[in-house]
């Protein structure tokens, strides 16, 4: 795993819910390219079009409440996001993310410190995001030792296919 | 050692549990809804071959009863193709309804399990005294191959529900007022308790909606201890033996709130958040809200009770014209019921629209999406933007019989005015 990001960001706000990651209307899909070309359309239709690859999404508190839906971290990370970044998040969706490989950060207040398309380099293991332009730089928390450990692993898939002798 | 803490440690094969600890625990049933074929991607992906406990998983279809469209028939497919590989002794096709109403049905909830389930709002289940939580695809591909799920042991919080609630007054108002004050973030990564005079004295069916909507405030799991009207259900029909657990005298709870039922009102959750919640005078005192659409359906509010109350209030009136009700039974058997008893009836005559026993439209897959400017009234569990169709259609969640009443002018109503 990479334990160094860097990539410009786009601000969402709060309470960024699993619908408007990815409205019910597109749930039957399960091509994952297509999926991605829905991310976020429920906050503005234009935002996968436009987003920059390997992007990191900033957002409020509560990123990813609502439903269950793996679509939503799937969508990201098929957009083309190698992070978010965000005040809080919700349970099912940290795991999700965690276990697909797409590193969700906790850092308080990081929506009102940061401008839209400002480049941000992440630490995950120092628990550092820098801007680039500013150099400035904001703490965040560190991830938990399971998460790191499924992280480290590239998600969960690869985990349980060692654990079940299959490469 | 709370009641929720005995179940982890009992299915993680420990004495003691402790908040913050991860705990790998023995899953008791595990669910995966019609959403999520990814699960089969993901267990195959993963090396898995048969599922761990042909008798201790199931599919539910819900989400898309009947098939609306190619996409979503093929992943029902492929689906029933691996339900059937795999010699499922559960199965519930598109003929069965909601899963959270289906399962208890079925009796596979009971009191002490654990149940996961690929839906937030699995935390129904703790209606029951089941510890009952949602999961993504993979998370659950990875308990169909080995029974088991990490987790971590919550912080848990005593939400205490005291008195008796006034007329006009419903669960879901009660759940809405509790949403309100603790807000859509309140309970991240954390149990709720409900507790108190109420809880004990409340139906299985007010329980379910109070625990289902527990997940809009973040929760992992939802608890209340089972009283004897929850006994009498799950005798009938648990397909195990089960044990109640107790929470030991003296446990200390992170946080408890206090909410007094008897004084509460008839709630809305106001557009576009879970947690915009007003009560109902305060909104149609600052103007009339007009309604394109009214709802009664969901794991949340369409159970027999939310149908019954509808039905008396409708009875012998009819819905405006241009105006639309639809009406979704969680399950077969609250259909089958609601049939017996003339309120499918009743609805229909008032000029409700009846759709298969499902999801329906609550969240936006079919049979009653709404058209940008739209405005409903309905009694699910969300009022995202987009939830039930355009992002620009706006939704006021309220219990059944505010809805009902609503309907009765077309107009955001006070359902004490009918009772
Ligand atoms: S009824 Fe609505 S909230 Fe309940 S499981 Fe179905 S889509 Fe989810």
């Amino acid at each position: 795993m990479k334990t160094e990001i860097t990539g410009k960001i786009i601000i969402v706000g709060d309470n960024i819910d699993t619908d408007q990651i990815y409205p019910g209307r597109f749930l039957a899909l399960t091509d994952p390219k297509e999926i991605g070309s829905h991310c976020l359309c429920g906050v503005d239709e234009n935002i996968a079009a436009n987003f920059p690859q390997g992007g990191i999404v900033i957002g409020g508190r509560n990123f990813g409440c609502g439903s269950s839906r793996e679509h939503a971290p799937i969508a990201l990370l098929n957009m083309g996001a190698s992070a978010v970044i965000a005040d809080s998040f919700a349970r099912i969706f940290f795991r999700n993310a965690i276990n697909l490989g797409l590193p969700l950060i906790i850092s308080k207040g990081i929506s009102q410190k940061v401008k839209e398309g400002q480049t941000l380099t992440l630490n995950i293991t120092e628990g550092t995001i820098k801007a680039e332009e500013t150099g400035e730089v904001f703490a965040c928390e560190q991830l938990g030792d399971q998460a790191m450990k499924i992280l480290e692993a590239g998600g969960i898939k690869p985990l349980m296919r060692e654990k079940f002798g299959k490469k | 050692m709370h009641a929720l803490e005995k179940i982890l440690a009992k299915n993680s094969g420990r004495k003691e549990v402790k908040n913050g600890e991860i705990v790998t625990a023995k899953i008791d049933f595990a669910e995966i809804n019609d959403l999520y074929l990814q699960t089969v991607y993901s267990f195959y992906e993963m090396g898995g071959e048969k599922v761990w406990d042909s008798t201790r998983c199931a599919f539910v279809f819900d989400h898309y009863a009947p098939t609306p469209d190619i996409q979503s028939a093929s992943n029902h497919k492929e689906m029933r193709e691996f339900a059937e590989k795999n010699n499922l002794q559960f199965h519930f096709d598109t003929n069965c309804g909601v899963c959270h109403q289906v399962m208890p049905e079925a009796g596979v909830i009971y009191p002490g399990m654990i149940i996961v389930a690929t839906d937030s709002h699995t935390t129904t289940h703790g209606a029951f005294g089941a510890l009952g939580t949602g999961c993504g695809a993979t998370d659950m591909a990875t308990i169909l191959m080995t029974g088991e799920l990490w987790l971590r042991v919550p912080e848990i919080i005593e939400v205490r529900l005291e008195g008796e609630a006034p007329k006009g007054v419903y669960p879901k108002d009660v759940i809405l007022a509790v949403l309100g004050k603790i807000r859509a973030d309140g309970a991240v990564y954390k149990a709720i308790d409900f507790t108190g005079s109420y809880v004990e004295n409340l139906n299985v069916a007010g329980r379910m909606v109070i625990c289902n909507m527990a997940v809009e405030m973040g929760a992992k799991t939802a608890y209340m201890q089972p009283n004897q009207d929850v006994l009498d259900y799950v005798s009938e029909r648990a397909v195990r033996p089960y044990e109640v657990e107790f929470t030991d005298p003296g446990y200390e709870y992170t946080e408890s709130y206090v909410f007094d039922v008897t004084k509460l009102e008839p709630e809305l959750a106001c557009p576009s958040s879970v947690e915009n919640v007003h009560t109902l005078a305060s909104v149609v005192a600052e103007g009339e809200v007009k309604l394109n659409q009214g709802y009664i359906g969901s794991c949340t509010g369409g159970r027999e009770e939310d149908i019954a109350i509808a039905a008396k209030i409708l009875k012998g009136k009819h819905i405006p014209e241009y105006t639309r009700l639809i009406v979704v039974p969680a399950s077969r058997e609250v259909m089958l019921s609601c049939m017996e008893k003339g309120y499918i009836q009743d609805l229909m005559a008032a000029g409700a629209t009846i759709t298969t026993p499902g999801c329906g439209a609550c969240l936006g897959a079919h049979e009653g999406i709404l058209a940008p400017g739209e405005v409903c009234i309905t009694s699910t569990n969300r009022n995202f933007p987009g939830r039930m169709g355009s992002t620009e259609a706006l939704m006021y969640l309220a219990s059944p019989a505010t809805v009902a009443a609503s309907m009765i002018s077309g107009t955001i109503t006070d359902p004490r005015k009918y009772l």
